[in-house]
């Protein structure tokens, strides 16, 4: 098989869509987080301004699960099948969240009543949380494996989703994103609602710890073939270490009220964490609980050799150039949040 | 009912709510840079008002655009498992394309275009605006190539069988530039001018027939008009250029288009009718031989009509598809006439003073939104039984594993969504509308016209 690098194509591939997914976590991932947190904040003007945090980036941010499912479908047609189809009910909810935390953030701002504003905080709220649930609770059944026959068509009942162990994970990514918002916020707000979030990052970096700590045991647990290629290459145990050292350093740039140190730390959780999936998965994507035939490896799964270089070109060519301009729109917004006529 | 029909209505449902939105946004994408452009190059406030005004709009319409644009990307796997399994190798890698080279540029330039006024340089803020255009045409190629592809596909062989069977690329820009992408692209990207500049013509006459803003209106109304009236007369070429192409490569589809059944027989020219499917008749007036002048430049060359194709392989809603393709002719045709007429009165001097004129312009922007989306059922339906033209049939390309009471359930949500998000876009693109582009109490200063030589005050 043609290799670049070393690597063949459909493992370039696999990177690639686990980068394109990784960037969406941690861009994503703060601003659903800062939703998820939403409500914490009572006054309006507290409200206005973690909303404005994010106002000018997240439609940007979300442009990434756009592209990444662009690409697993591009690249791995037979996973996004089947995964899409298994999880039917999920995707359908998750859908309507988006479109739900896209529209209050959109709505809110244009009506001054009270009854008004509210409503479209709750649902700006709840979309947040049900988004990030439901996107761990898709991420804790991939891990686990799922019924498939031969054709990658699922066999199971859709109920059987919320299983504990997923249900473990979706918490767990509820409260990593949290965690990563509360720290986006620390660096966008000022005088009273700074001191205040400081304290919510304090308390959400303690949740997602112990919430860690269980997805750890549990994944050992239920989900044993993740560990497997890390028995088989002891120094690939490096990688969880690194994000062990990853959230402890959080903690301890937290501590020195360093939050612009903290926030690259999160973000570098974030990508770690999927990178540990993605290693104890490799060279599967789906695992298929009925039988190990049937697993969806990146081999029988990715397009041909044709497609995938000529994808590849593009990442090569889009991403940087995505980079470029994302790079360009947070720098325009650095610094602290001031309202104005545009804001909403 | 069954799966398919579930599936193909609630993929019918969504994308038909997703259209309105995409083809506003292109159009209107081109109306900001021409007004941002003149307010750079004249210094006017009056420019700046109206692209400030414009974006706003802009930004509304695209916030909803994108909301339920993700959702048809995820249907292609939750719905169509076989569809994707089979196709993924090419048209995964349009969508992939659209993501990275156009959804993304026009996302990350959105930000400064709606919060940006302050923080960037007015050149900047123009350059995003250019980009946030272009972005949102690059969407329209990649998603009208991929959607060509499945009308006259190219650049591919099958692989496997059965179940297995694949299409894989074998040559990319034989892919891109399949035998309809080009004239069906032009074909979308003109009707996307006309919706947006229809709906500045429409606000704009709305303005000036109730004299507010007067100055600002006309000057937004002419660049409207210039946008209309170049995309309605290119709209003549395109369609022609796309019927065209339906007639070589999409034989059955043109057939439905024009209700033609004889196997192979001279066609006319429906202008109006009704297709009795059972009869098979079409009752209506036409132009005797219309159809064949049309497509072989002479009176004497057969079409092929519908008896030519197997029952198993032709459309079965032809009424539904020479109606929607019917509609989509004539209002072409006015908006045609709409826009020379009104070029006419400006020459002349006495454009903005035809009351009855700017009362049709007022509510004309709902016509090039009916004109898209009857179009795009025509194309769409035109295809069936076929998802992919020929090679795959719509029946073949469902998820095995989705339920009907699993569609029923999503449908049901999608409809309950998309009802309130319709009823809060109208809602709050009226209060936009009713607030208009600056506090006329507030700047008295404003240039426009005195309320005193208003000519419309006079009638």
């Amino acid at each position: 098989m043609e290799t670049i690098l070393g690597l063949d194509l459909p493992t370039w591939w696999f990177l690639v869509v686990g980068g394109l997914f990784s960037g969406y976590a941690i861009l994503d991932g703060f601003d659903l987080g800062a939703g998820a947190l939403h409500l914490f904040f009572n006054k309006e003007e507290s409200r206005r301004i973690v909303l404005n945090a994010v106002g000018p980036v997240w439609d940007g941010n979300e442009v990434w699960i756009v592209i990444g499912g662009g690409a697993l479908f591009a690249g791995f047609p037979l996973v996004y099948a089947s995964v899409f189809s298994a999880f039917y009910i999920p995707f359908m909810l998750f859908l309507v969240m988006l479109i739900f935390r896209a529209i209050s953030i959109e709505f809110r701002s244009k009506e001054p009543m009270r009854w008004w504003r509210q409503l479209w905080d709750i649902n700006y709220c709840i979309s947040s949380i049900m988004i990030a649930f439901l996107l761990g609770l898709v991420l804790g059944n991939v891990i686990q494996g799922i019924p498939i026959d031969q054709n990658g068509d699922f066999t199971g009942n859709w109920l059987s989703f919320v299983n504990p162990y997923a249900c473990i994970v979706a918490v767990t990514t509820v409260a990593l994103f949290m965690m990563h918002g509360a720290i986006y916020l620390t660096m966008k707000t000022e005088n009273r609602l700074y001191a205040k979030l400081t304290v919510l990052v304090k308390n959400t970096t303690i949740f997602f710890v112990i919430c860690y700590a269980v997805t750890t045991v549990a994944t050992l647990l239920y989900a044993t073939h993740l560990s497997e290629d890390f028995k088989q290459h002891p120094q690939l145990f490096s990688i969880p270490l690194v994000a062990i050292i990853s959230v402890a350093n959080i903690t301890r740039q937290i501590t020195k009220r360093k939050y612009r140190f903290a926030f690259i730390s999160s973000s570098v959780t974030v990508s770690l964490l999927l990178i540990l999936i993605a290693i104890g998965l490799y060279p599967n994507i789906v695992i298929s609980t009925v039988s190990p035939a049937y697993n969806l490896t990146v081999y029988k799964a990715a397009s041909s050799a044709k497609s995938l270089k000529i994808m590849l070109l593009f990442a090569v060519i889009g991403v940087p150039l995505v980079a470029t301009y994302t790079t360009f729109v947070f720098w325009t917004f650095r610094g602290k949040v001031k309202l104005d006529e545009h804001s909403y | 009912m069954d799966v398919e029909f579930l599936s193909r209505l609630q993929f019918a449902f969504t994308i038909a709510f997703h259209y309105i939105y995409p083809p506003l946004s292109i159009g209107l994408g081109v109306c900001l840079v021409i007004m941002e452009g003149l307010y750079l190059k004249t210094g006017k406030l009056m420019y700046e008002q109206m692209t400030r005004f414009w974006i706003k709009i802009f930004a509304l319409i695209f916030g909803i655009g994108v909301a339920t644009g993700i959702v048809m990307e995820f249907e292609f796997g939750t719905n169509w498992a076989t569809y994707s399994r089979y196709v993924g190798d090419i048209f995964g890698s349009a969508l992939a394309a659209e993501g990275i080279f156009a959804f993304a540029l026009e996302s990350g330039f959105l930000g400064i275009l709606i919060f940006g006024w302050n923080r960037v340089s007015s050149r900047v803020h123009f350059f995003s605006t250019i980009m946030v255009a272009l972005g949102s045409m690059f969407s329209a190629i990649w998603i009208v190539v991929a959607n060509s592809w499945q009308q006259t596909p190219a650049g591919y062989h099958i692989v496997g069988e059965g179940l297995n069977a694949r299409a894989e690329i074998t040559d990319f820009w034989a892919m891109v530039f399949n035998p309809s992408s080009v004239d069906r692209l032009s074909h979308v990207i003109n009707g996307s001018f006309l919706a947006g500049s229809f709906l500045v013509l429409s606000v704009s006459a709305f303005y000036i027939l109730n004299n507010r803003y007067v100055e600002l209106s006309r000057a937004s109304f002419k660049i409207g008009l210039a946008v209309a009236g170049i995309a309605s007369l290119l709209q003549l070429f395109t369609g022609h250029r796309s019927a065209d192409g339906v007639a070589e490569y999409q034989p059955a589809k043109l057939a439905a288009f024009e209700g033609h059944y004889d196997s192979l027989a001279v066609a006319d020219m429906y202008l109006v009718g009704w297709v009795n499917q059972k009869t098979e008749e079409v009752s209506g007036i036409s132009i005797p031989k219309g159809l064949t002048f049309l497509i072989h430049q002479d009176f004497t060359t057969p079409v092929k009509g519908l008896r030519h194709f197997k029952a198993e392989n032709r459309p079965t809603a032809v009424n539904f598809v020479f109606q929607t393709y019917h509609m989509m002719v004539a209002i072409g045709m006015i908006l045609i006439g709409l826009t020379l007429l009104a070029a006419w009165l400006l020459w002349r001097n006495k454009l903005f003073t035809q009351r009855w004129l700017m009362i049709v312009f007022a509510f004309s922007v709902l016509l090039p939104q009916i004109g898209n989306q009857v179009g795009w059922y025509s194309a769409e339906v035109g295809r069936q039984p076929w998802v992919v033209y020929g090679l795959l049939r719509t029946s073949d390309a469902l998820s095995k594993a989705v339920t009907a009471n699993q569609v029923i359930f999503s449908l049901l949500l999608f409809t309950v969504v998309y009802v309130l998000l319709f009823i809060l876009f109208i809602y709050l693109l009226n209060k936009k509308i009713q607030h208009g582009p600056y506090d006329e109490e507030a700047q008295e200063d404003i240039p426009d016209a005195s309320k005193r030589d208003n000519p419309l005050m006079a009638h």
